[in-house]
């Protein structure tokens, strides 16, 4: 049974866990520890991807009447948090978010892994109409997969400011690849003069006003606190099983404070998150997703430590699958702009409108 | 592993932090309560940075009761609105954000007088909660003892039944405001502790005017007197002052600690620093600056969205303790932070003098009161313990 084949009956919470128990469960067995090591080794997951795109979870956030499953936000994002919890080698979020925004900007559904660029503050790409055709200059670094799937949506200003959506062949790139420290791939797009036909080009929706970073930066931090929950499970179950001293650490006070410790970063983690995904499509989602990102950075560097600390020597092994997740929390949390760029951002915001604007921006005036 | 993390894992993956629907009354209240924190402002009857919920301002409480802020949540006959638990929940955080002196009813109305509504005689809900209502009746916290803090199965003060009532010896400690409430409801000793020490425990409403009761200020480091010890002597409480069922008094009392955590008052004590500090670097704020002040903000963003879910929660009746812990756990940490920042952000010497220079007066103050905000209502350690105890580690 595929996403594709839920609809809206009674209780849109009920549809929600069923939707994310079908995940769940494909998830879970799909991605194992060899094929984790392999993707770690650099090889594309085919077998992962072609079971993800069968259960039509990459159109997830795609609208039905644009060919689409048409799930809500909350429930599509929870999907991406569930792919964070299970270490998901494949760009997911990113096709998620390039069919969706491909699509609302009047574009067509295709097939395939896809990615976004650019997205890393500051990085910028060009666009110019030639006759019937648009050429794209720029450069644009760390974009997730880049080489690995079929195409790219870039986002694109003209001399005017205008901004674009373009999708882009892969092949027509030239990409310089990096990996971060999940060796999941980050390559630089190199873009001098690339001709696309007017078809791959169309003008961005306001909600792209900003390009991608916002939507990047809500995904990666689904995802983060996806990785969270699954180190903290780790974590309580090594507590449990492993005994010292005679009896489990996890009835030492010092291990019990600091698991009770990342529980509460984890569990603001959690709430910040949410924020972002009920304001996605809103006028406040970047400010709303500026939080998140904020938030669960800071909380995904405290819960990996922790983690560790509590896992001991086997957890800084390859042997315990532990490093899965927190080498995505240590990678994840500066991809789409760190913490600090997006607390910069939440804090312009609310120093320009002062100290009394603060409270209705935060509860509603 | 997984199969068994899983299980583990229950409690993380139940938290989804759903934001609760608040009812049309809500949105009202919250107007009305601004349009009247707006008056007392202009009027001058409070200055918000230099007051908080723990400042005590009798007059302040009895004209919020005769604007309708008080017990909100009772039924009519009782002095109430029976307003939805969301409603009350709306007007403490737009109280706490505007900074108001709300000591003086804050403890009557978050759990006073909803435990003397749901287990008091029918003499103590008549003769006290409209009268709490109408903020001209206060309360204090009875539970901690000299030799009885975070362990508080080992408080000592006891009552023996007489004809017509109960003679309570002993003494209570910490007792906010025990100088200038009109009642208390303590925790005595009853009966056997029991193996679990949660046995013979029994709560009861003490009359502060009454004779056998004695107050002994106790000044606290900020130089302020809001703590004081409370003496009994063969202070004779009647029948009918009981509160529940003698023996019942440690699950009455832990039962309300969720209501007591989880709210807004855990994360917002020292919200006006954080005003004045935006408004110090106002359309100039440095990069820096401005990521600290978003640093503070995602935190705050957080904890509201986390307190707003656990009243939910409460408001459908269920008893989330462990998260209600969190909140305040997690709170209180952001409250302890915030002058740390403001330190860091703004090179000033605070002081309480400082009359002209509402960032230094508001500093000092919080800076001098902070050592309160992760002890009182439970130790960030206790809070801990019951964090741990959720994840399944005890």
């Amino acid at each position: 049974m595929s996403v594709a084949s839920v609809r809206w009956h009674g209780d849109p919470q009920d549809v929600s866990a069923i939707v994310i128990e079908q995940a769940d469960r494909l998830f879970h067995g799909e991605v194992n520890k060899q094929r984790l090591a392999e993707a770690d080794a650099g090889a594309w997951p085919a077998a992962i991807w072609q079971a993800v795109e069968q259960a039509g979870l990459p159109l997830a956030l795609v609208r039905e009447a644009r060919g689409g499953v048409g799930l809500e936000a909350r429930d599509a994002l929870q999907l991406v948090r569930r792919s964070g919890y299970h270490t998901l080698p494949v760009p997911l979020a990113e096709t998620m978010l390039a069919a969706a925004l491909w699509t609302e900007a009047g574009g067509t559904v295709e097939g395939g892994p896809a990615s976004l660029a650019p997205v890393v503050p500051g990085d910028a790409i060009g666009i110019e109409r030639r006759g019937d055709s648009f050429v794209l200059s720029g450069r644009a670094a760390r974009v997730p997969w880049a080489t690995r799937v079929d195409r790219v949506l870039l986002h694109a200003r003209d001399a005017g400011g205008t901004g674009y959506l373009a999708l882009l062949p892969r092949a027509k790139a030239a990409a310089e690849t990096l990996r971060n420290l999940a060796n999941e791939p980050r390559e630089t797009l190199l873009l001098d003069g690339v001709t696309l036909p007017s078809p791959a080009v169309r003008p961005a929706q306001a909600a792209c006003a900003e390009g991608f970073l916002p939507f990047g930066a809500l995904a990666r931090a689904m995802q983060m606190v996806g990785a969270m929950e699954r180190c903290l499970d780790y974590a309580l179950a090594y507590a449990m099983e492993r005994h010292q001293f005679g009896r489990p650490i996890g009835k030492f006070q010092a291990v019990q404070h600091m698991l009770a410790d990342a529980a509460g970063q984890y569990a603001a983690a959690a709430a910040a998150a949410e924020l972002g995904v009920e304001a996605y499509g809103s006028s406040d989602f970047v400010f709303a997703a500026a939080i998140a990102k904020a938030r669960v950075g800071e909380a995904a560097g405290r819960v990996a430590e922790v983690c560790h600390q509590v896992h001991g020597a086997i957890g800084f092994t390859q042997e315990h699958p532990l490093h899965f997740a927190t080498r995505r929390l240590w990678s994840w949390r500066d991809e789409f702009g760190h913490e600090t760029y997006w607390q910069e951002r939440v804090g312009r915001a609310v120093c320009g409108a002062g100290g009394e604007a603060l409270w209705p921006m935060l509860v509603g005036s | 592993m997984l199969r068994k993390s899983l299980e583990y894992s229950r409690f993380m993956r139940a938290l989804r932090f759903d934001a609760p629907a608040l009812p049309s009354e809500a949105a009202d209240a919250r107007r009305r309560v601004r349009a009247f924190l707006a008056a007392e402002r202009s009027a001058g009857r409070y200055v918000p940075h230099r007051s908080s919920w723990s400042t005590f301002d009798a007059e302040f409480s009895s004209r919020a009761g005769a604007a309708g802020f008080i017990g909100v949540t009772w039924p009519n006959q009782y002095g109430g609105q029976a307003q939805s638990s969301l409603v009350r929940y709306v007007i403490t955080q737009e109280m706490l954000a505007a900074g108001a002196p709300c000591a003086a009813h804050w403890i009557a109305d978050r759990q006073s007088g909803p435990q003397i509504l749901r287990h008091g005689s029918e003499r103590a809900k008549l003769l006290l909660l409209p009268r709490i209502c109408r903020g001209e009746c206060f309360f204090g916290i009875g539970m901690s003892e000299p030799d009885s803090g975070s362990d508080l199965a080992a408080v000592r003060t006891r009552a023996v039944k007489r004809d017509g009532g109960w003679a309570v010896n002993g003494s209570k400690i910490w007792t906010s405001n025990a100088h200038r409430v009109h009642y208390l409801i303590a925790l005595v000793r009853t009966g056997d502790p029991g193996a679990d020490r949660h046995g013979g425990l029994t709560q009861f409403i003490i009359d502060l005017a009454q004779p056998g009761v004695s107050v002994r200020p106790i000044h606290n480091l900020a130089g302020g007197h809001e703590f004081n010890e409370v003496f009994f002597k063969d202070y004779i409480v009647a029948d009918d002052m009981m509160v529940g069922a003698e023996g019942q008094g440690w699950s009455m009392v832990t039962g309300e600690l969720a209501f007591e955590r989880s709210g807004p008052d855990r994360f917002l004590s020292d919200y006006r620093l954080l005003v004045e500090l935006i408004e110090r670097v106002r359309g100039r704020a440095s990069e820096r600056e401005a990521a600290e002040v978003g640093r503070l903000v995602s935190h705050l963003a957080a904890l509201q969205r986390m307190s707003a879910s656990v009243a939910g929660l409460l408001d459908r009746g269920e008893n989330p303790n462990t998260e209600a812990a969190l909140v305040k756990d997690v709170g209180t940490a952001f409250e302890r932070d915030l002058p740390e920042v403001v330190r860091r952000l703004v090179p000033l010497e605070a002081s309480l003098d400082d009359r002209d220079d509402a960032l230094s007066e508001t500093l000092a103050h919080v800076v001098l009161h902070a050592p309160s905000y992760t002890l009182r209502g439970g130790t960030r350690e206790i809070l801990r313990g019951i964090i741990a105890r959720g994840l399944g580690l005890r």
